[in-house]
């Protein structure tokens, strides 16, 4: 173990498994961020601090670290790094320099929000950073501004990258038709990356420039105007949601599959209709974000059907998903148990979201705790569960060990009473009324056992991440040689020796006619 | 391709009926004072009399319905999943690779628009039902108490329209529609009745509104910040505080003619 080699490299495994390293730090920032506020909120009144300030900078940095620390750079990064030129049969991504400086920079944006700790007047602006409070606010608006900035370009960097390796490097026969379905999600993701980020570095740079430069883009005296941040804002945020979505979806199909031994349940659909109809609908949704916030009538009845057309596509791959498992022959290894557990969560969460689709439902919803427990339920909790289903099914590939079967099962089935016990709680109290990012809630105190519950329940979902942790850590130096091929998948990645030297393979893979990466009955 | 016919047909119908069931099922099906939506406010134009429809017990309707919709997919979706994960788990002496269908073309679309049908349908449905409620949120009566408000870090400032003015406390008279106009001097604020389930944010340089209908005199109802507005947004929190006509009345003018002799 050379550092000097790691921090240098250019091998598109070492630049994912940094990504993983980094986002991973995020995760605990933000994880332990989460339970400071849990344990504020556990009475009514100041618990830990008597400082509300203190309460929203965690807030802050709970959103900002979860969403552009850790699901986005540990799935657009991580997992995209690492899997798609193994998946696709190439050698290396296509710039591998440009892909070193975009982990630098993602460790650049990591230690520039971690600063958030270490300064006088951390930002208090929540990951959205409306103004005009983040054009008053005594924090710094511009340590936010510049954390989504550099996040921003290491992410358009890896887009260019990967769109060009996807595009030019699949391996001899592997026809579009044959990727697996992974990395159609990535590729959908980054086109949306590469279309949506510039929008946001836009409204996070106007947002700096008026409380620093002295221009008015978002002040009304001065013939700016307010909600057009909002919409800048939510113009990429919503986008955001399936640059999550669509890679964690593409890790459980990858998971299912192998695990299920059995082909994805019409194909086509998954790709053409459920990563293209995404594609197509994620730009035109945006204002649900914005029901309550003054926009005119008619946009948000517009927007309200175009917000419900979603359930087509992720209906469709739902349908492949669950598909998949019929006539397989499953078996319930740790990835799968997981995998399986974001099934049940998805659902949860994603049809809590149709009351939010409704401008009418919202006018009482939204803001309010139910909203938290929905998106944590669709995108915090569900990608979070993909990203550690992930991590153990390709941990015997990345560290060529395996770990330790039974904390594995033990660690999801904590985590999924934990979730459940939180979010569930939360979508409860949420629709009688609870507003959210509140660090007091006196005149809700009917409130006050249901936020003691969900204190206990953070605390036993901190106990199975943590699980979860040290099982890799100690798998990855303890682990008993796990094989190249431990779940027997008909995948590129797993035809290369665990872990795969630089260059991936001796001599460059090419794959059959009637070869695809789930074609388990035709061995 | 006979049996992909046959779904089709059946998709079709779901989609036709539930649309028709959603542009005509208001009136009964909400359970509303008769003669509510679109019918009503051409009534109530032909009538010259104003026919007050309460959108908050329609919410509590519409929420109901829509949870009901959303559980029932949500039961057999993960009823389905839990079978499959059951029946196909792999069993000594069992097959170790799966079988799955290899999809023919026509069934292949047929199992990609044939759902698109049955979600589209209930889409469309959820969708109507969500824009008739949205219009008795948006169809403000025309007789109101008209109070303007204005918010700031951290209180709520009302202004009626004799002049009264209070703060954090929205005095209303029971079965009067009353319809705020809002903007802000600082941040974004949105002002929250849960009970009235109603809230819009509130910002300066623009001006929103909302209404409700205080129903029953004696009791109040809390007003709370729902917009992120800056350190103290906690405790940004105001009541809506219900009275009878008769002593609203008492009280307003008795405030007016301070608010006249002050000014």
């Amino acid at each position: 173990m050379n550092l000097k080699e790691w921090i240098f490299t250019t091998d598109h495994k070492r630049v994912g498994v940094l990504y993983l390293i980094g986002s991973m730090a995020a995760f605990i920032v933000a994880g332990v961020m989460a339970l400071l506020m849990r344990i504020e909120l556990s009475t009514l009144g100041p618990t830990i601090t008597g400082n509300p300030s203190s309460y929203n900078v965690w807030l802050y940095a709970h959103g900002a670290m979860m969403i552009l620390g850790f699901q986005i750079p540990a799935l657009t990064g991580f997992f995209a790094n690492y899997c798609i030129p193994l998946m696709i049969g190439a050698k290396d991504v296509a710039f591998p320099r440009v892909n070193a400086l975009s982990v630098w920079l993602f460790y650049v944006g990591v230690i520039l929000a971690l600063l958030t700790f270490f300064i006088p007047d951390p930002p208090d602006v929540m990951w959205t950073g409306y103004p005009p409070y983040s054009t008053i606010t005594a924090g710094n608006t511009a340590l936010y501004s510049f954390t989504v900035l550099i996040l921003g370009f290491a992410s358009i960097i890896g887009g260019v990258n990967f769109l060009t390796t996807i595009v030019y490097m699949r391996a001899p026969g592997l026809t579009w038709n044959k990727l697996n379905i992974f990395v159609w999600c990535t590729l959908g993701a980054f086109v949306l990356q590469l279309i949506f980020v510039p929008v946001l570095g836009t409204a996070v740079t106007l947002i700096s420039m008026d409380k620093y430069l002295g221009t008015h883009f978002f002040d009304p005296t001065r013939g700016g105007d307010v909600l057009t941040y909002q919409n800048l804002f939510w113009f990429y945020s919503h986008p955001a949601v399936y640059v999550i979505f669509l890679p964690f979806f593409g890790v459980l199909f990858e998971i299912v599959a192998t695990f299920a031994k059995n082909r994805v349940f019409n194909y086509n659909a998954v790709v053409y209709g459920g990563i293209g109809g995404i594609i197509l609908l994620s730009g035109v949704v945006w204002v649900h974000h914005l029901y309550v916030s003054g926009m005119v009538d008619w946009i948000r009845i517009g927007q309200m059907v175009t917000t419900l057309m979603i359930s087509v596509p992720v209906g469709l791959m739902l349908i492949g998903l669950v598909g998949t498992l019929y006539k397989g022959a499953i078996t319930f290894e740790t990835p799968m148990l997981y995998a399986l557990g974001v099934l049940f969560l998805f659902l949860i969460g994603g049809l809590t979201g149709i009351p939010l689709a409704l401008p009418s439902l919202t006018l009482h919803l939204s803001e309010t705790y139910y909203v938290v427990g929905h998106f944590h339920y669709v995108m915090a909790v569900a990608g979070t569960f993909s990203i550690f289903a992930g991590v153990y099914y390709w941990f015997p590939k990345i560290t060529g060990r395996m770990y330790n079967e039974f904390w594995g099962k033990l660690g999801f089935w904590v985590t999924f009473v934990g979730t459940n016990i939180v979010f569930w709680t939360m979508m409860d109290i949420g629709v009688k009324g609870m507003p959210r990012r509140y660090y007091d809630y006196s005149h809700f105190s009917q409130f006050e056992g249901a936020h003691q519950l969900m204190t206990i329940g953070a605390a036993i979902l901190g106990v199975g991440f943590a699980i979860a942790l040290v099982n890799w850590i100690v798998g990855a130096m303890k682990g008993a040689p796990a094989g190249d091929n431990p779940w027997k998948s008909m995948s590129l990645e797993w035809t290369t020796v665990s872990p795969p030297p630089h260059g991936n393979w001796p001599s460059p893979p090419s794959v059959s006619e009637e070869w695809t990466p789930y074609a388990y009955d035709r061995r | 391709m006979n049996r992909i016919l046959k779904h089709w047909a059946a998709a079709a119908l779901i989609a036709v009926s539930s649309v028709a069931m959603a542009a005509g099922g208001d009136g009964q099906s909400s359970g509303q004072v008769p003669g509510s939506g679109n019918a009503s406010t051409l009534q109530y134009l032909q009538k010259g009399q104003a026919r007050i429809t309460d959108p908050a017990p329609g919410w509590d309707h519409l929420w109901k319905e829509v949870l009901i919709d959303i559980t029932v997919i949500g039961i057999l979706f993960a009823l389905l999943t839990a079978y499959f994960i059951w029946r196909y788990r792999r069993v000594p002496g069992g097959p170790q690779v799966g079988s799955g269908p290899k999809l023919s073309p026509a069934a292949a679309v047929g199992w990609a628009v044939i759902p698109a049908f049955v979600f589209l349908a209930d889409d469309l449905f959820l969708a109507a039902n969500g824009w008739v409620l949205w219009n008795k949120y948006r169809d403000v009566p025309a007789d109101r108490l008209e109070i303007h408000l204005e918010s700031g870090m951290y209180s709520w400032d009302y202004t009626y329209p004799n002049g009264v003015q209070t703060q954090n406390e929205l005095i209303v008279p029971a079965g009067k529609p009353i319809l705020l106009r809002m903007t802000s001097r600082d941040t974004l604020h949105s002002h929250f009745i849960p009970d009235f389930r109603v809230k819009e944010d509130s910002m300066p340089g623009r001006t929103t509104f909302l209404w409700f209908l205080p129903r029953e005199a004696g009791k109040e109802h809390i007003v709370t910040c729902a917009e992120y507005c800056g350190v103290m947004h906690s405790y940004m929190a105001g009541r809506v505080i219900v009275k009878t006509p008769e002593e609203f009345k008492q009280w307003y003018e008795a405030g007016g003619a301070a608010a006249k002799k002050s000014s």
